[in-house]
């Protein structure tokens, strides 16, 4: 593994390793210091060329607690964010001598192409509609740490999956480790290309519920509406948001995750949020950071130092 | 290479295999060019001329390729393309004549600006250039341009190619228009309002990659209004660029009503499918409108073509700036350098896949589309013009768009084999192309 673009890419051996290593990540995270040297005298570039918080912190974090100095490009509102200078601004990057490059980019394929043009590993932090592959690895981790192994799970992802890349490295990480996955939806907001044996798309969310271990909310936009896609986020709301009467028609040990920020009252409740039994979703942002430190660890921290 | 510079030399191909579409002939034998023309035999040769020997065994002659559907950039956006780099690429792909799409800057919808664009042509020779003006003023849609105009200064077709004439009631008016003229409504065919933002096919690659997608619908629809708008009207229409199962059923309606429907498809909707997007890992040089489409409509493009439905083979060479398409994928302009891989493309896969004879594939290439344009050409005829290409029909050659005259290098068939190679070409008795090399002298 030299740079992380698609979860896909990634074989079920490097998955594992990732997870294991983000566990005892999360053990770091949680000592009263939580500065260890491993990555000291690295330094990664966290290149935004859209708006973030969440994923931005999270990489900043996870590299400051392995000691890593982190740089913020924030490019938003430059000419760069029309892409003219894309190439350039991340070579620019490289030869100021950074070890990584961590790319978020509103068009699809960008990280991919970076990766392509540097000689150093590239992080994909999302990329449009296509992937986000350390969120799928949170997603992945929560999983495991909540109901202890993957496969032969079974997971249902709700809502607006042809826009998310979330999804996308959800999906491909699931399959790789052996689950079962559903999708459901209006059938406008489902892409084509997934459905078969191990991935099943539904339009009715009770039968897409129906015995689920794991339910990934999705948020919907606002913009989708407009579109003329969903009549009224209140319809959607009505067919489509999980709430705790929903949620019973899952398993009775149901995990619910929801990549952030939730339109609370829309496509999930408050009262879902909210419930330390089922909702998992404080976690996923604890093991956000997790993971993050387990791939800078791997792609620039120096081989059997942790180990 | 005495008389090519003035065209008044004299020559002949020997043992040459020549493949003529205008007068549905195949033979093997000498073929003789005096003073810008064909000749008929030994017989015309005086005696004060000489001749020049040029070893054909082993080769194709076919007479005037024409592809009728380039973007060459001018006026206007020269830096993407200009008469000159779109003429050279054009005699290096083989082709004697190309008509320009007028989506340029201003676009050509006047007569003065379809005179300039065939006068600045004439003076850079290598091809000739037949100018397309648009449909409507400024392409905008809204008001019919002065199609008989631009006839009347040269104008072979009528298109607002880049975008589609959208509105049915000013698409029914130009097709009534068409219907006192001598050439087609070149209609692109595309429903923006279902395409929206879609940068490639709408479908199983474009859901696992997360781009957006345009559905094959969006050609379907319009390809419907339109030749019910033929019927109405009685219309000339053609439809460019056909990517889809649902245009070609349409096509086969207006033909079965024999309405002058006619239908163009590209070298590389024939050749690759949506899966190209995903092996070259959002490389935009498979961005392409109308998009790449998954296999189950290639088959049916290739059927189209065996069964005689598509009448034409035409590049859509829409060449842009490298640093234009080195964007990403959803930022690059849409459109693929095609003039220098057409014919080794159709060959490739035209006699390989397709099974074709090649007199049946080049006739899509040369008296199709002068048919639809209203163009006479006679073919190998004693004092027709000498325009042809010699084609190795057996070459395999690796695509290098770094031997390009194009200024557009931005090809999906970047790095493979393809079969068939221009080895040489003839504009009007002059040689343009030899050795596969375009020759600066060729210009006037």
């Amino acid at each position: 593994m030299r740079d992380l673009i698609a979860l896909g890419d990634l074989s079920r051996a490097e998955l594992e390793d990732l997870l294991d290593l983000a566990t005892a990540m999360k053990e770091i995270i949680r000592r009263p210091v939580k500065k260890v040297p491993t990555l000291r005298g690295k330094a990664a570039a966290n290149v935004f060329f859209e708006a973030s918080t969440r994923t931005r912190n999270s990489f900043e974090l996870a590299g400051k607690y392995l000691g890593a100095d982190i740089i913020n490009f924030q490019a938003r509102g430059s000419s760069v964010e029309k892409g003219e200078t894309l190439w350039d601004t991340v070579r620019t990057m490289w030869a100021m001598g950074v070890d990584a490059v961590i790319v978020r980019h509103q068009a699809e394929g960008v990280p991919g192409e970076m990766a392509a043009r540097l000689d150093i590993p590239v992080i994909n932090a999302g990329d449009g509609a296509h992937q986000h592959p350390t969120q799928g690895l949170l997603d992945l981790f929560t999983i495991r740490e909540r109901l202890g192994q993957i496969a032969g799970l079974t997971v249902t992802i709700v809502g607006d999956v042809l826009h998310s890349r979330v999804a996308r490295s959800d999906i491909e990480g699931l399959l790789q480790l052996g689950a079962r996955v559903r999708l459901v939806g209006p059938p406008a907001l489902i892409p084509g290309g997934w459905d078969s044996p191990q991935v099943r798309v539904y339009a009715d969310l009770r039968e897409a519920l129906a015995g689920a271990q794991v339910v990934q909310v999705l948020r919907i936009q606002r913009e989708r509406q407009a579109a003329g896609v969903i009549p009224s986020l209140r319809e959607y709301h009505d067919r489509w948001g999980i709430t705790p009467a929903r949620l019973s028609w899952a398993d009775a040990e149901v995990l619910v995750l929801h990549p952030g920020p939730q339109n609370r009252g829309v496509e999930i409740d408050s009262a879902v949020v909210d419930d330390p039994k089922h909702s998992a979703i404080q976690d996923q942002v604890e093991n956000g950071v997790a993971v993050r430190m387990a791939v800078l660890y791997r792609l620039i921290g120096e081989k059997g130092v942790m180990e | 290479m005495n008389g090519n510079r003035d065209g008044s030399g004299w020559w002949k191909i020997t043992d040459v295999r020549v493949i003529d579409p205008y007068r549905q002939q195949e033979w093997l034998g000498d073929v003789i060019v005096g003073q810008g023309h064909f000749q008929d035999g030994v017989a015309t040769v005086g005696e004060t001329e000489r001749v020049e020997i040029v070893a054909g065994r082993g080769l194709w002659l076919v007479p005037r390729l024409l592809d009728m559907h380039v973007h060459f950039r001018a006026p206007g956006q020269e830096w993407k393309e200009d008469l000159a780099s779109g003429a050279a690429a054009a005699a290096h792909g083989g082709f004697s004549a190309v008509v320009t799409m007028p989506n340029t800057d201003p676009v050509v919808d006047s007569p003065s600006l379809v005179s300039w664009q065939i006068a600045e042509s004439r003076r850079i020779g290598l091809v000739d250039v037949l100018p397309a003006g648009a449909v409507t003023k400024t392409s905008q849609g809204h008001e019919l341009a002065e199609l008989w105009k631009m006839e009347q200064a040269g104008a072979v077709a009528f298109s607002d190619d880049g975008r589609p004439v959208a509105d049915g009631g000013l698409m029914r008016s130009a097709l009534s228009y068409s219907a006192t003229l001598s050439r087609p409504i070149v209609q692109h065919a595309e429903d923006l309002t279902l395409s929206g933002q879609g940068v490639m096919h709408e479908g199983a690659v474009s859901g696992r990659l997360g781009l957006a997608g345009v559905p094959g619908a969006a050609e379907a629809v319009v390809a419907w209004r339109d030749v019910q708008l033929a019927a109405l009207t009685g219309g000339r229409l053609h439809i460019a660029h056909v990517s889809t199962p649902g245009a070609l059923e349409a096509i086969q309606w207006a033909k079965a009503h024999d309405l002058s429907v006619t239908a163009e498809v590209t070298p590389h909707h024939l050749f690759f499918t949506d899966e190209r997007v995903a092996e070259l890992a959002f490389s935009p040089a498979t961005k392409v409108n109308p998009p790449l489409r998954p296999e189950s409509y290639r088959q049916a493009l290739l059927q189209a073509m065996k069964s005689g439905l598509i009448d034409v083979i035409a590049s859509d060479h829409a060449p842009h700036h490298a640093d234009e398409k080195d964007l990403p994928y959803n930022h690059a302009p849409f459109g693929i350098s095609g003039l220098e891989t057409a014919v080794a493309a159709v060959i490739t896969v035209g006699l390989g896949e397709l099974a074709m004879s090649p007199l049946a594939l080049f006739e899509r290439m040369t008296a199709a589309p002068h048919r639809i344009l209203g163009l006479a050409y006679r073919g190998l005829t004693p004092g027709e013009w000498a325009d042809f290409a010699l084609i190795d029909p057996d070459a395999r050659w690796t695509v290098d768009p770094g031997t390009w005259y194009s200024q557009g290098k931005h090809t999906p068939w970047r790095g493979m084999e393809l079969r068939g190679q221009v080895v040489a070409a003839m504009h009007r008795g002059r040689w343009t192309v030899r050795e596969g090399e375009v020759l600066p002298c060729a210009a006037h």
